[in-house]
């Protein structure tokens, strides 16, 4: 059997005959993705509390102005005296007073807390539903509720974390393993046979993209069963997209690993590559919350390049449109990486 | 015949404040189909030495001929005809034993099947095991098929029972010899004189980057002086002891040794320098608390030559 079939049979057997290897590279992103699912999954904009002032010298003007509230089935109306009502105020139990003023020319005014949006909003609601009940001729635009799908943080995050799947893959899965073979110095021995290099290489982009591919599988499958997770684009630019994040990310890999004698100076290297990009690139929010001077940077950078890419074809439902950004910032970062790993590697 | 390596001047230098000289001018020939042996304390030069020999390293200066090749021209032909045992490999753990072997087998072009080489090295047994649970001894003796699994002319073992224990080294000692009746040329390297007398036809001593001498074991245990050595220990109250002229002025006593209390004389013929010794102390005065003789070792040969003992270096 040809040498480079060997290699990256041996490569698997050492990765499935790990078991504490299969736990960290497939169980702990799905771990992850669910926790972070639940911790944040879409609720219903809660009802807005509106207290009215009761004056025992005249019932009538509050009770009115209960009735007109009512129509609104987001306002959730209580009568106080003023003394409570202004307590709630102010301990955030209600978002709104408002007292009748029987003299006055509106009859009523609102007090409410301008810092506080559920506040402002409940003042905006209670007064739409009085002006309502107060014209119950003008005209009503229809509702209509929608949802965009694609809109909630889950389907945010999960090509997020399809990415760092694949960065974590190519910086351990290649880096870590040739620098691993170094130190037991297995690339020595190695090199004193007839084995070609490109054999060696080979076996290791092989084995990556197999894994990716059972890996990517595997997360996108149980997201789509727990979370109805979709590929809303096309799905061969989706496919285009991992293969070229694998091994973009596969040759980053590779250039940490290409010299590191020490197990320490590689977890070193792969590190202080991958926390930035884990923070920067838009994995659990997006990277336009970060000041505009540092945005040529991220975007500069590959993580950053396919999250994009996989939300576009994911959530927006784009097509080959979305790939030629991603395309060239990860074609040249995995160009530059294969090429200078390859010029600077140490066998022994 | 051509020799099956030939090596000169050879130096290798390392670069630091000061640079370690690893090896300064070595000289060597090995035949075709010997044992050679290269014995010498750690950190004497002979795995730099062995790792020039076999491509691992580039030498600072000197000429390196392997099977009539030289690195730099015919890399991967070299390369198909030798084989090699580095010094703590460790191979993949999560590989069974063939798995291993095969993965070796289909880097060369023609050789022994898997099961073949295994069977050589006598591990039939564990073929199927995960390399993880091999015994250190096992593990050296699967570095060993790993070597031949290529059918190579050349074989390199470095230091092939460093640390295992008497019953894997005589294991190991048995594949080694199956080799050499198979006409291959093998070049060990060995701080264990045992080792070198019983495996090896020529032997090179090697100390501080240099070979300071070379032959037969037998011939390297001649030159110091006889093959027979006779220890004796002075009581540590003698009132007297030998000066070094009453020593070899006995008969047939060819050098004496002193170290602290121990006296070590080599001797041509002991049923004659024995007596005469402890006449002689009888005579002179001299107390003694212990004598033994045995038959001189390599040992003796390398603190003659360099007055350090192979196995102070460990």
């Amino acid at each position: 059997m040809h040498p480079l079939w060997h290699l990256t049979l041996a490569r698997f057997r050492e990765f499935y005959r790990e078991p504490a290897a299969l736990f960290w590279v497939y169980g702990f992103p799905l771990i992850l993705a669910f926790a972070l699912g639940l911790a944040f999954s879409e609720k219903p904009v809660p009802a807005a509390s509106v207290d009215v002032v009761q004056n025992p010298s005249d019932p009538g003007a509050s009770e009115k102005l209960v009735a007109m509230l009512a129509c609104d089935p987001g306002l959730k109306v209580e009568g106080h005296d003023e003394a409570t009502c202004r307590q709630r105020l102010r301990t955030s139990k209600t978002d709104l007073v408002i007292v009748p003023l029987p003299g006055s020319s509106a009859g009523y005014e609102y007090l409410f807390d301008t810092t506080r949006s559920e506040s402002v909003l409940a003042r905006n609601a209670a007064d739409r539903a009085i002006l309502r009940a107060a014209n119950p001729a003008a005209p009503r635009p229809e509702e209509k509720a929608v949802t965009e799908p694609g809109s909630r943080y889950i389907d945010f995050l999960i090509p997020g974390l399809l990415g760092i799947n694949l960065l974590g893959g190519g910086l351990f899965g290649v880096g870590f393993a040739v620098a691993d073979m170094r130190v037991r110095k297995l690339l020595k021995r190695f090199q004193a046979t007839p084995m070609r290099r490109s054999d060696f290489l080979l076996s290791l982009m092989l084995s990556r993209l197999f894994f990716t591919l059972v890996d990517i599988a595997l997360l996108l499958g149980v997201a789509y069963l727990a979370f109805d997770i979709r590929v809303r684009g096309n799905p061969l630019v989706f496919v285009t997209l991992i293969a070229l994040g694998g091994a973009s990310f596969a040759g980053l890999g590779l250039l940490l690993g290409s010299r590191a004698r020490t197990m320490e100076t590689t977890a070193g290297l792969v590190n202080a590559v991958m926390l930035p990009m884990y923070v920067l690139s838009g994995v659990f929010f997006s990277a336009s919350r970060f000041p505009q001077v540092i945005q040529p940077f991220i975007q500069a950078l590959p993580l950053t390049a396919l999250n994009e890419g996989l939300r576009a074809v994911m959530n927006d439902g784009a097509g080959w449109e979305a790939l030629p950004q991603p395309l060239l910032i990860l074609g040249i970062w995995g160009a530059i990486c294969f090429t200078v790993a390859l010029r600077i590697f140490r066998w022994r | 015949m051509n020799p099956a390596i030939r090596v000169r001047g050879l130096v290798k230098t390392y670069p630091g404040r000061p640079p370690v000289e690893a090896v300064c001018g070595l000289d060597l020939d090995v035949k075709t189909g010997e044992c050679f042996g290269l014995l010498g304390p750690n950190g004497a030069g002979k795995t730099t030495t062995l790792e020039i020999i076999e491509g691992l390293l580039d030498p600072t200066a000197g000429e390196v001929e392997v099977l009539g090749m030289k690195w730099g021209e015919n890399d991967n032909e070299i390369r198909r005809k030798i084989g090699i045992s580095l010094q703590e490999t460790r191979l993949s753990d999560k590989l069974t034993v063939y798995e291993t072997v095969a993965l070796f087998r289909s880097f060369y072009p023609s050789g022994l099947t898997p099961d073949e080489a295994i069977a050589r090295v006598s591990l039939e047994e564990k073929a199927g095991s995960y390399v993880e649970k091999l015994s250190g001894g096992q593990r050296q003796r699967l570095a060993v098929a790993t070597a031949l699994v290529g059918e190579p002319e050349l074989l390199f073992l470095d230091e092939p029972t460093t640390g295992l224990d008497p019953q894997s080294r005589r294991q190991l000692w048995d594949v080694i010899r199956s080799l050499k009746d198979r006409g291959r040329t093998v070049v060990i390297t060995t701080h264990y004189m045992d080792e070198a007398e019983r495996l090896c036809e020529r032997v090179a001593v090697v100390d501080q980057g240099k070979v300071i001498a070379l032959g037969t074991p037998a011939e390297l245990i001649a030159r110091v002086g006889g093959e027979h050595v006779i220890d004796f220990d002075y009581d540590p109250a003698t009132p007297v002891r030998f000066s070094a002229n009453d020593l070899t002025s006995l008969p047939t006593v060819k050098s004496t040794r002193e170290e602290g209390d121990r006296v070590t004389l080599t001797a041509g013929e002991p049923h004659r320098a024995l007596p005469a010794l402890l006449e002689a102390a009888r005579t002179v005065g001299v107390k003694l608390a212990g004598l033994t003789t045995r038959t001189a070792t390599l040992e003796d040969v390398f603190v003659t030559l360099t007055g350090r003992h192979l196995r102070d270096e460990e």
